[in-house]
């Protein structure tokens, strides 16, 4: 039903997507992918849920190091003080470990809600978060469906907090801090391509180790970030009600009828202004 | 009661302006009444709480949290009052546009009260924002996330303020003495209202559009994709119910200024805005019915949120609903101000739950605001009403424009 009435839009406002300012919304969510994406892959049954990851994101990033003890079964979550986490979680598999960044999404909700471009895809891949052009309005925190985005609500001035793959290490052709420092190689960079190929083929030459999904492949129109783990994502602390295409197409009816309507609408007020004022003149003269 | 014969306020004949501006810079009324007793210090109170945010950051002030960014500023302030003010667009359209001349007499105050609470809500808006002095880069147009909900509501909001000053500003050229001014202005109302209602249904819209992509975290019962269109809806009736509301306080504190041929008129003029409510309650009834068959929730009625759902739709619209109806039939005005108000409380309640109580229902750790959240959301309001009580004291907003602004007629 939904794409019934998408459809409808589209066919609709042909007219009015012409007429809107700047580029044109279907350009962010065509699903091409003009440069192919890079992105990382995590692979739980390689972690050893040492933290060097943790410890060296805080450094490339200035924040503190994180203090706080890893235990089996307690929820760590990131914070404006700590853009990743690796958690421990007590599943039918046993203990296993997880990290928790942001998914770097191949249509992110974050980038459609900005208002000001501050957050933003490149074409390489990482989202990024732009403090000269934010204005703190925290409209991206409310849409991301991961909850990614942290706000400094103690500062008076405030910062976004997330992830972004270490943009500037990678335009100078090096790793993540996290993928460098990872001892056990659970954390894989390249593109995304290369990274779900590989995923599959870990899961087909080693069944038993995996469940045979690739988390990040499909939910929310597909992600940069890839996971795979021994047990069902749900008990890793990822929400299983996401769906899996993207977030920005919710609002897609909304934006297409917006040029329309303002196109569309005053002609009409003008049409019943003049019709009301005619009769008020037919009965004046009566 | 004050009910000496000479008025106390007068539009300006031929005093040169600044002077003139400047004479009326001075009070005018009581300055002991209840409502500036009570209002200077909680006004006091928000100006010292607001320094405090800009100094120590929102969370100095604010219960506000990663899990929950946007609070009673954005959910009440904003969300709520651009619903209440909803009532400027409808009217300008009945009068304007289907040439309802009835309800004439209240236009202007309605434009008065839509602009003021716009202006105010985007200054509190401004409070919210973490960044505020990156705040004109979606508006110089250095970068526009013209794919952003946010963006366009940004846009559609600041134009309506536009749109509104002018249908407004033949009152402040009268005001003025200001006679040529005030014919070309009043011969731009037309064209403002007509952008103002474009405008209009675009933001009021939006401002449900704002809350697409949260469909995880609103609880199913309110979260929709028919959110835009259900917040049109109701802006309807929430505008005018904030109208008839808004004016039967009027009636009595700005006694002096309305005309005994006004205060007759106004009766039918509540009494046909109660029709209208009535029958846009009707249509959002039904809209919300529509939505929730298909959004196949039964089994979430018999939870705490589901009743919660139910006295809302049941208790704040079914019930105003049909006291409206009765009131237009019966010509009874008592029924239609508690219709009024206890639709007020189901668009209050309606917006609160999309975007703070029914926004992450599931979380362990719940957002309820801090008493300094809401003495600056009283202190907005309050503020609000001090510009339009000085406003209304002085322009011809509620009595008559001054006899030549008549005779020119428009
Ligand atoms: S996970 Fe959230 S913050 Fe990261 S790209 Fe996706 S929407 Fe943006
Ligand atoms: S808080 Fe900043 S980055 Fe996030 S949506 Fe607002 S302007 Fe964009």
């Amino acid at each position: 039903m939904g794409f019934d009435r998408r459809d409808f839009f589209k066919t609709m406002c042909v007219a009015g997507i012409t007429l809107a300012a700047g580029k044109s919304f279907g350009e962010a969510t065509s699903g091409k992918e003009p440069v192919e994406f890079q992105g990382m892959l995590y692979d739980s049954t390689r972690c050893l849920g040492c933290r060097a990851c943790e410890r060296v994101c805080a450094k490339a990033h200035n924040l503190p190091e994180p203090q706080d003890e890893l235990k089996a079964g307690v929820l760590r979550k990131t914070s404006e003080t700590q853009r990743s986490v690796i958690n421990n979680f007590i599943t039918s598999k046993g203990e296993v470990f997880a990290r928790k960044s942001c998914m770097h999404c191949n249509e992110p909700a974050c980038t459609a809600a900005c208002l000001t471009e501050a957050m933003y895809k490149t074409k390489e891949g990482p989202v990024i978060w732009r403090g000269e052009k934010c204005m703190g309005c925290r409209y991206c925190m409310v849409s991301c469906p991961f909850d990614v985005p942290k706000f400094e609500f103690h500062s008076n001035n405030p910062k976004i907090q997330k992830c972004d793959l270490c943009y500037d290490r990678i335009k100078e052709g090096k790793l993540p801090a996290c993928a460098e420092a990872c001892p056990g190689d659970a954390l894989t960079f390249g593109t995304r391509r290369e990274l779900i190929a590989e995923a599959r083929k870990r899961i087909f030459e080693n069944p038993k180790d995996y469940v045979n999904q690739i988390y990040g492949e499909e939910v929310a129109g597909g992600t940069g970030l890839l996971y795979l783990a021994p047990a069902p994502f749900s008990e890793l602390g990822f929400n299983p009600k996401l769906q899996t295409s993207s977030y920005p197409a919710l609002t897609k009816g909304f934006l297409y009828s917006v040029p329309s309507v303002d196109v569309l609408l005053p002609p009409l007020l003008l049409a019943i202004y003049e019709a009301t004022k005619t009769n008020q003149k037919d009965e004046d003269n009566e | 009661m004050n009910n000496k014969p000479q008025p106390n306020y007068r539009d300006n004949e031929g005093t040169p302006y600044f002077s003139f501006f400047l004479s009326e810079l001075k009070p005018k009324g009581k300055i002991f009444t209840l409502f500036n007793v009570i209002s200077v210090p909680v006004i006091l109170l928000g100006i010292a709480l607001i320094i405090l945010r800009f100094w120590k950051g929102l969370g100095a002030i604010t219960n506000l949290s990663q899990d929950v960014p946007w609070g009673l500023w954005i959910g009440f302030d904003v969300v709520t009052g651009v619903a209440f003010a909803g009532g400027a667009y409808v009217l300008t359209f009945m009068v304007y546009i289907l040439n309802m001349k009835k309800y004439k007499s209240i236009v202007r105050v309605t434009v008065l009260n839509g602009f003021l609470a716009y202006a105010f809500y985007t200054g509190a808006l401004l409070l919210d924002l973490g960044r505020p002095w990156n705040v004109v880069n979606p508006i110089i147009g250095n970068n526009f996330g013209a794919s952003s909900v946010l963006f366009l509501v940004a846009w559609h909001f600041l134009l309506y303020m536009l749109a509104e000053l002018f249908e407004f500003s033949p009152a402040i050229a009268e005001w003025l003495g200001a006679r040529k001014a005030a014919r070309i202005l009043s011969g731009l109302t037309v064209g403002a209202v007509i952008l103002g209602i474009t405008l209009s249904s675009l933001h009021q819209s939006g401002l449900g559009a704002l809350y697409l992509m949260c469909k995880d975290k609103i609880h199913p019962l309110w979260y929709s994709e028919f959110l835009p269109i259900l917040f049109l809806v109701s802006s309807v009736f929430a505008g005018l119910s904030m109208v008839i509301f808004e004016g039967s306080i009027s009636q009595k504190v700005f006694n002096d200024q309305i005309s005994a041929e006004h205060r007759k008129e106004h009766d039918n003029v509540v009494h046909g805005l109660s029709k209208v409510c009535a029958l846009a309650m009707f249509a959002y009834l039904f809209l919300q019915f529509l939505v929730f068959i298909h959004g196949e929730h039964w089994e979430l009625l018999n939870t705490g949120m589901g009743h919660w759902f139910l006295l809302e739709m049941l208790g704040f619209v079914l019930v105003p609903m049909i006291l409206f109806f009765y009131s237009y039939r019966k010509y009874n005005l008592m029924a239609v101000r508690i219709a009024a108000i206890l639709t007020m409380i189901g668009i209050i309640l309606n917006r609160l739950n999309v975007t703070v109580i029914g926004f992450r229902w599931d979380a362990a750790v719940r957002y309820v605001p801090s008493w300094m959240e809401i003495v600056v959301t009283f202190a907005v309001i309050f503020t609000e009403l001090w510009i339009f009580r000085w406003i209304v004291r002085r322009m011809p907003v509620l009595r008559n424009s001054p006899v030549w602004a008549q005779e020119s007629g428009h």
